[in-house]
């Protein structure tokens, strides 16, 4: 049996909110700041303890928040900025990759989508449209990535003159802007050597640097799409999350648009795993096991063209063989009349213990493995994202 | 000398503020904008996003007259006058 953490973090349509579990093992969710706001995302360092939430506000714009002391108070936190003359590469929705020629945009921050803590002091912020922000100092300054912003599979560098003038970073839905523009959702930190670093990208792929962020490269081999006429093509995947096995960082899992995936190798290689006459195929979330590189854990929905529960009946996945079978868990979940969405952050684990969180305000949480679940919140608002503390 | 009125929404964030009178040296609105962020320290970049346009649900009224220039904030200020900083009606 792994320690699992006793404290939730949510980032919910309507403000962050912490599910405790008190003495009597009751969890009980309660608001813990920023009410009213959008929080995309929240999370704490590991290093210092300091809280960060990525807020969306409805008019004001998209705000990194803090708090030094678990929350009781927050403040707003050194911003985040595109330097001067950031520009990238637009591609409308739906248009021909090799047509129609992108248009240069300047960039404004839509979304602050993910954080990540490294060794101390290091802190990565991913934005749409797709900036990789980065402190070296806790926290009190970011700075944009510039080899991944610069990358060739976006144009190249277009602060010096107008690049290749192709992109193959195309954009999601997910900006709150209702702009279209591609999104760094995953970060995902080796912890043998924090200069290793993955990055995932809807839609692009994943990326990893090996030399702290110099330099950046596909690693997409393996990973096969439903959606171009190249299913195998370099560039244009859709991963929806990514995460790596702490104690066994070559395994790498995937909830991708196009299925699950999973890596042995540090993601050079992906083989899909998905089991769709499981249900295991279309979702947004996925969580691996601390130890065990070959346990990971997913929500499935039923298809991109619908994505809600299968069949109105919610159930979590599991799967301790690396994607060979999965187990479908649904003691305690809602087996009829449910269309929980689970959004890409709303699903975490910590030792034995899982929660995740549904855009219809539903908060579930398992400590057996996901054997079995209780619902600790019904009427919570759309929760974007799940963290244990 | 310009008087400068807030949605009372932009107090959650910058108490600061809340209850004062608040009157600032300026001839257009992005100098307004300017004097604000020296009072409360970050209002610009709740009022104006980092190219120093107007957020698209934010609306400035000089007077009577909502701004021209949502871009460059160039809209002149005469002296004695109120600008009102809203938040525009988003829908829903």
């Amino acid at each position: 049996m792994q320690a699992s953490s006793n404290r939730i973090l949510l980032g919910t349509r309507k403000g962050t909110f912490a599910v405790e579990r008190g003495s009597g093992g009751q969890w009980r969710p309660s608001l813990l700041g920023h009410a009213g706001v959008g929080v995309n995302f929240v999370a704490r360092d590991p290093n210092t303890g300091t809280l960060w939430a990525a807020l969306g506000h409805g008019h004001w714009g998209a705000k990194l928040s803090r708090s030094r002391n678990g929350g009781t108070t927050w403040e707003d936190a050194p911003q985040i900025v595109y330097p001067e003359g950031a520009r990238y590469l637009d591609v409308p929705p739906g248009a021909d990759p090799g047509g129609q020629k992108p248009a240069f945009k300047p960039a404004k921050l839509q979304k602050l989508w993910c954080i990540a803590f490294g060794p101390p002091g290091q802190i990565y912020v991913g934005t749409i449209p797709g900036g990789l922000f980065v402190s070296a100092d806790g926290g009190d300054s970011f700075a944009l990535n510039l080899p991944l912003w610069n990358h060739e599979s976006r144009g190249g560098d277009l602060f010096q003159g107008e690049g290749s003038g192709v992109t193959h970073w195309f954009g999601t839905p997910a900006s709150e802007s209702g702009e279209f523009a591609p999104g760094i959702h995953s970060i995902a930190i080796d912890p043998r050597n924090p200069d290793h670093v993955l990055v995932a990208v809807s839609t692009a792929g994943v990326l990893e640097t090996v030399d702290g962020g110099k330099s950046w490269r596909s690693r997409n081999r393996g990973l096969v799409m439903d959606y171009l006429p190249d299913p195998n093509a370099e560039w244009g995947h859709d991963p929806h999350y990514l995460a790596l096995c702490p104690a066994q960082p070559d395994h790498v899992w995937q909830q991708n648009h196009c299925g699950v995936f999973f890596s042995s190798d540090g993601a050079a290689t992906w083989k899909k795993v998905s089991q769709p006459g499981e249900g295991v195929h279309f979702g947004f979330p996925i969580a691996v096991d601390a130890e065990r590189g070959k346990t990971a854990w997913v929500v499935p929905g039923k298809s991109d063209m619908q994505r809600t529960t299968v069949d109105g009946r919610l159930f979590v996945a599991r799967s301790d063989d690396g994607g060979e079978s999965w187990r479908p868990l649904r003691n305690g979940l809602p087996q009829q009349d449910a269309y929980d969405v689970v959004y890409r952050h709303a699903l975490d684990n910590s030792g034995d213990t899982l929660a995740f969180g549904s855009t219809t305000g539903n908060l579930y949480v398992s400590e057996d493995r996901g054997e079995s679940w209780q619902a600790v919140g019904n009427h919570l608002p759309p929760i974007y994202s799940v963290r244990f503390a | 000398m310009v008087h400068v009125e807030l949605t009372p929404h932009l107090f959650t964030f910058f108490p600061e503020l809340k209850g004062r009178r608040i009157e600032v040296e300026a001839d257009t609105v992005a100098a307004v904008v300017r004097r604000l962020d020296e009072l409360a320290p970050g209002i610009a970049f709740y009022v104006c996003d980092e190219h120093g346009s107007l957020r698209p649900h934010v609306n400035v009224f000089v007077g009577e007259n909502r701004v021209n220039d949502r871009q460059g904030l160039t809209d002149p200020v005469p002296a004695g006058s109120r600008v009102c900083i809203m938040q525009a009606l988003s829908g829903g």
